[in-house]
């Protein structure tokens, strides 16, 4: 590198390096264009491949029988199964969150026998997996022939016989409900805890009784926080509610294995199901953002 | 009156003694103001009196009720059920240093909400109150926006409105401006002013040394969980009697 410029004048190595070169009076940074980003050219052009080469499967690809899914897809079965599928989702979803509330509000107590049994609760239901959570509801009277409700260790006043009380939907709702319990306990614990606490200071201080307090105050500020993951545990409970299929529950999958037990077109039936996921997850997705649109005011 | 009367207070969190021993008389009308270094004790003072936190020795007395606790028929001392205690509470009002604005909740709603739910006030009286209350401390208009698009200084006075509408017999300050930028300062010590102008009971734990001076009936210096020294304004500042009162003086006019 010369220290002479193509004057000819020597120049200082750091002038010369650093000469300016432009009157930065003329220069106008709102003329300035984007660098080139090959990066970003190369990127586009391998999703534009893979999503080329995913169609090309879908499209192309006979084992998938996109006809038979059609056949299918607004079948009666698929449609029931698909109906209780829903009605497994809500229903376990709010057995669960009201017995997670409970659990939840017992870990939290003042009182010691409260904070264990939850804490107990929340190890047992987390520990074992759902799987096996529903086939010991669905074989209860194994167990115990009879269910009776009466005084401890005196007479009963009410007794039923298991095999009658248990059947699929009611082992899916129990097994369902229990097993989302510690989820929902915890997921509303982290969103209690999130309140400040300067703030339960200021509604104790003007004198809210703690129910107000917990209802006007904390409670809705933990809701914000507790929408994402309790969505989330939606979304799977969702998914998950494909289990009772093996306690003889027809539901989506269950109606599809019923098919394709009989039909032997496995990947068609699947793919069937595999749409009606979607398509449910979609709309919860969806309804988790309005919702957390809506709790986001004043942030 | 006297409004509060403590006797040998004593609060220790941990290890810590924050309160070591503090007797307390407050008339009605009367402006306290209290100051000390950090860890003196004055918020723990402020905070117990309002029953955030629990004493653990001595005793505090709203007017003639014993705060906290009652003596029932065997003498034995009783906690108060907590329904007792809110009702307790609902006659001081608190201002935090940190604000606490519920920030879910508009401005004007965070005044009418506790009148309206733990005094059972009528919904549209709650609001015409909150309504008065912002323009009494100078932000009327405000009342459908948000804690969050509020400044400092805005925020502080919402939380002494918000006080204020539960219609307290005396009002606690916990350093109400240490959080604030100095320009926002001066908009709610203006507002306190007006309040003690009112004849309203306060004290006031600050820093705001000239504040204290303008407005205290009675200055209290704290340190170390004591009460030091106590009286009017102008003769703790113009002859402290103890070395602890010169220094810590001494050490807020050189940083002035």
């Amino acid at each position: 590198m010369s220290d002479i410029d193509r004057r000819g004048t020597v120049r200082s190595r750091f002038e010369a390096q650093h000469a300016p070169d432009a009157d930065l009076d003329k220069i106008d940074s709102s003329r300035g264009v984007e660098r080139r980003k090959p990066a970003l050219w190369i990127t586009w052009a391998i999703c534009a491949l893979i999503a080329f080469e995913v169609l090309r499967f879908l499209v192309g690809n006979e084992k998938l029988n996109w006809p038979v899914v059609g056949q299918y897809l607004f079948s009666l079965p698929i449609l029931e199964g698909l109906k209780w599928t829903i009605i497994l989702t809500i229903v376990g979803m709010v057995l669960g969150v009201a017995l997670g509330t409970i659990i939840c509000l017992m870990r939290l107590s003042p009182y010691l026998p409260l904070r264990v049994i939850a804490r107990v609760w929340i190890n047992v239901f987390r520990s074992v997996p759902p799987l096996v959570q529903l086939l010991f509801w669905f074989n209860l009277a194994y167990l115990f022939p009879t269910l009776s409700l009466g005084i401890p260790f005196g007479p009963s006043l009410f007794e039923w016989n298991t095999n009658s009380v248990i059947t699929p939907l009611t082992a899916a709702i129990i097994g369902l409900s229990l097993y989302t319990s510690p989820y929902a306990a915890e997921i509303i614990r982290g969103g209690l805890m999130s309140v400040p606490r300067g703030q339960l200071e200021a509604a104790t201080s003007l004198g809210l009784s703690p129910t107000d307090t917990f209802f006007r105050i904390r409670l809705p500020q933990a809701t914000r926080i507790i929408l994402p993951p309790m969505g989330n545990q939606t979304i799977a409970m969702l998914k998950g509610t494909s289990l009772v299929s093996i306690i003889s529950m027809s539901d989506l999958l269950g109606a599809a294995r019923t098919i394709y037990g009989n039909n032997f077109e496995v990947v068609p039936l699947l793919l069937v199901t595999v749409i009606w996921y979607m398509v449910l997850t979609s709309i919860l997705t969806a309804l988790q953002g309005w919702l957390e649109r809506r709790y986001s005011r004043g942030y | 009156m006297t409004v509060i009367s403590a006797r040998g207070l004593r609060k220790t969190f941990g290890n810590v003694v924050a309160l070591d021993g503090v007797d307390l008389d407050v008339q009605r009308g009367e402006i306290i103001v209290v100051i000390g270094p950090s860890g003196s004790g004055k918020s723990t003072l402020v905070r117990c009196i309002d029953q955030l936190e629990r004493i653990d020795a001595g005793s505090i007395k709203l007017g003639d009720e014993l705060l906290g606790y009652e003596l029932d028929g065997k003498g034995v001392l009783r906690r108060l059920p907590s329904a007792k205690i809110a009702a307790q509470r609902r006659e001081m009002g608190m201002v935090f240093q940190s604000f606490n604005l519920f920030t879910h909740l508009p401005v004007g709603r965070n005044i009418w909400e506790a009148p309206y739910r733990a005094l059972g006030v009528p919904i549209k009286e709650a609001k015409a109150r909150s309504v008065e209350l912002l323009e009494r401390v100078g932000l009327s208009g405000k009342a459908d926006e948000y804690p969050d698009r509020l400044s400092g200084g805005q925020q502080q006075r919402v939380a002494i409105a918000r006080a204020l509408a539960m219609r307290p017999q005396l009002m606690l300050f916990d350093e109400p401006t240490s959080a604030l930028d100095p320009e926002l300062v001066g908009e709610v010590l203006a507002v306190i002013k007006s309040l003690a102008e009112e004849q309203m009971t306060m004290i006031v734990v600050t820093h705001e040394l000239q504040f204290a001076r303008e407005v205290a009936d009675r200055l209290i210096f704290m340190d170390e969980g004591r009460i030091i020294e106590s009286g009017p304004p102008e003769e703790l500042f113009t002859s402290p009697k103890t070395a602890r009162l010169q220094t810590f003086l001494q050490r807020f006019a050189e940083s002035a």
